[in-house]
């Protein structure tokens, strides 16, 4: 019972917070709910069907890049437009791609991915003309529900009207996601992840429900990759870049990955701790990859499975 | 137009010569001890800038420049030591889980090592300067090529046929075949497994940076040359085949000359080419091209 009091203090504070903390927290705020979005989708893949992407960042990558030549080059420039043509994007692309992965499984399913996700990088890198090269492409500030917000300065735009449409976007992703795992598809995800071949004979069409699975987690990642642009103002290749990927699944495996709302706490540790970090020592990827070591080693639930010890023993699945 | 073409293809053998080395040190681990080791980039790079020190070291203290390629060599091998404590410090924790887990692990690996090289180095690029011109250059029809690439083909050749020699032909390469084939049948024969993934995961680490040290006179170390290259090997592996060594020398080749020669005929195509490729063989046969039937 202590789930609904836990959301309702998180809702107020997020509803809160613009107001009373200090902008900079606020606009580190902006990439935690962009990056809530991507992993409650890379969750679905990882967590509940059991299949970890090396190569999602792909989809970030399309999704900031679709919103970045809607508002420079074609003039699209209401959110409301550009967070579907994002999803609509990473969904097009990950139709093919997701059908020739998921016919493969662990390791051959995260080199495929990853070569996937690669291929795109270089595109984005090589491709000059059409993507900018490394130096990539600007991203406008968008129209949120049809104003410009013209008297609000570039600060003040990011940390009141985008923040709480990040949140509403987010609230949404949420409560989209928690219907998926709950409803009988989700199920069916979490039997192929757990037993495969019995899901296989109790009539679920494995590698279909597999390939479900990657197109819902590739349309959030694309839709989060839009998000992500907008306070990030210049997209370029390194969103496609593999190491990408890889820092978003050690995200949501800082959080916990058998947890719901493991990969947003996830989300919310990464970039507070990174923030932190970097603020006295340069070195954050050092300080990151041990903590990276230690949960892969000693705590696999993540920060969910240590918070849940007390309570109930920590699961972790073998997919 | 033959020099030309001597050229390309020179430089692509070069590459693959590199490539092969950090490849071989992927697919020993692989084969062995079942993790497919993303650090190996890592290793490749910690060489390259361990290499770059030792020679400064040896020519600031009046050793003869002529022979720079001796403590280029011993600090590569050297630092590949360190293999010792990443096997004993983390990997032994997470043999018997999900792979999903030893991949994240060894991507913590990368992590960290790119920052430590970052800390020892600094940010700047590193280079040897023009010590490798010291050997000379060859003309090979009408092309000129540095006689320091032509040592370092020669010596990764003579790694690879050593690799097949160990692995065939001795009694340790027999206990890795075995453990390679079946862990536990291997550990019941009374094989000491800690032991040999010791020293398993310490000879395929030693592969990568010595590497890195062979490759670095004819460039500059730069911190991000890690996470470049293992995107490469990861290439070679699955054109080759994970876990097969006669893979990573074929796969090394086509990787290596495929980019040399896109590279100089359509720059834009250069990597792009060969991860189509890792698509196609994925697809079209998962074990590459020399591996064992598909996991």
């Amino acid at each position: 019972m202590r789930t609904p009091v836990v959301l309702s203090l998180v809702g107020i504070a997020f509803l809160g917070l613009p107001v009373l903390a200090p902008a900079y927290y606020v606009t580190l705020m902006l990439p935690f709910m962009a990056y809530g979005v991507v992993l409650l989708g890379l969750n679905l893949l990882f967590g509940y069907t059991g299949l970890v992407s090396f190569g999602h960042a792909l989809f970030i990558g399309i999704g900031a890049y679709t919103g970045a030549v809607l508002t420079t080059h074609l003039g699209v420039r209401h959110m409301e437009l550009i967070l579907p043509a994002a999803a609509l994007a990473a969904a097009v692309v990950a139709a093919p791609v997701g059908a020739l992965c998921v016919r493969y499984v662990k390791i051959y399913f995260g080199m495929l991915t990853l070569a996937f996700g690669m291929v795109f990088y270089t595109f984005l890198l090589k491709f000059y003309k059409l993507t900018g090269g490394d130096e990539g492409m600007r991203m406008l500030r968008p129209y949120l529900l049809g104003s410009e917000w013209p008297g609000f300065s570039k600060t003040a735009y990011l940390i009141g009207p985008y923040y709480y449409f990040s949140l509403a976007v987010l609230v949404l992703a949420t409560l989209l996601m928690w219907r998926i795992v709950r409803s009988p598809f989700g199920l069916c995800l979490k039997t192929i992840r757990d037993n495969p071949l019995k899901a296989e004979s109790l009539g679920v069409s494995v590698p279909r429900y597999r390939w479900y699975a990657f197109m819902i987690s590739a349309v959030y990642a694309g839709a989060g990759g839009a998000l992500l642009a907008t306070p990030t103002g210049n997209v370029d290749p390194t969103l496609a870049y593999w190491t990408h990927s890889g820092n978003i699944v050690f995200m949501v495996l800082l959080g916990g990955f058998s947890s719901f709302f493991g990969p947003l706490l996830g989300a919310f540790a990464f970039i507070f701790l990174q923030d932190t970090v970097m603020s006295v020592f340069p070195y954050w990827r050092l300080i990151f990859g041990a903590v990276l070591a230690f949960i892969v080693i000693f705590a696999p639930g993540g920060l969910m499975g240590l918070f849940a010890r007390g309570r109930r023993p920590v699961e972790v699945s073998r997919a | 137009m033959t020099a030309n073409l001597v050229n390309i293809l020179m430089g692509g053998v070069f590459h693959a010569a590199i490539l092969f080395l950090v490849a071989a040190g992927l697919q020993v681990v692989f084969g062995v001890q079942k993790i497919f080791n993303l650090a190996c980039g890592s290793f490749y790079a910690l060489g390259a800038y361990t290499g770059v020190s030792a020679v400064g070291y040896f020519t600031a203290h009046g050793g003869p420049p002529a022979l720079f390629i001796i403590p280029l060599a011993l600090g590569g091998l050297a630092v590949g030591l360190v293999g010792v404590v990443v096997e004993r410090g983390l990997l032994r924790f997470v043999y018997d889980r999900d792979e999903t887990f030893q991949l994240l692990l060894t991507f913590a690996l990368v992590l960290m090592l790119e920052d430590l090289i970052r800390m020892t180095w600094g940010t700047a690029p590193v280079s040897t300067g023009g010590l490798y011109l010291n050997y000379g250059q060859a003309r090979i029809l009408g092309a000129t090529v540095p006689v320091y690439n032509l040592i370092v083909i020669a010596a990764s050749l003579a790694i690879a046929l050593g690799i097949g020699w160990l692995l065939s032909r001795t009694v340790f390469g027999r206990i890795i075949r075995a453990a390679a084939d079946n862990r536990e049948m291997a550990e019941a024969l009374g094989v000491d497994m800690r032991w040999v993934y010791v020293r398993v995961f310490t000879l395929g680490t030693m592969l990568g940076t010595l590497g890195g040290a062979l490759v670095i006179p004819a460039t500059a170390a730069m911190s991000e040359m890690g996470i470049e290259l293992i995107v490469e090997a990861f290439a070679v592996v699955v054109i080759g085949g994970l876990g097969s060594m006669r893979g990573a020398f074929v796969g090394a080749l086509v990787v290596g000359i495929l980019r040399s020669v896109a590279i100089s005929v359509y720059p834009e195509l250069e990597m792009l080419l060969i991860y189509l490729i890792v698509i196609a063989v994925l697809l079209w046969r998962p074990s590459g091209l020399f591996g064992a039937a598909a996991a």
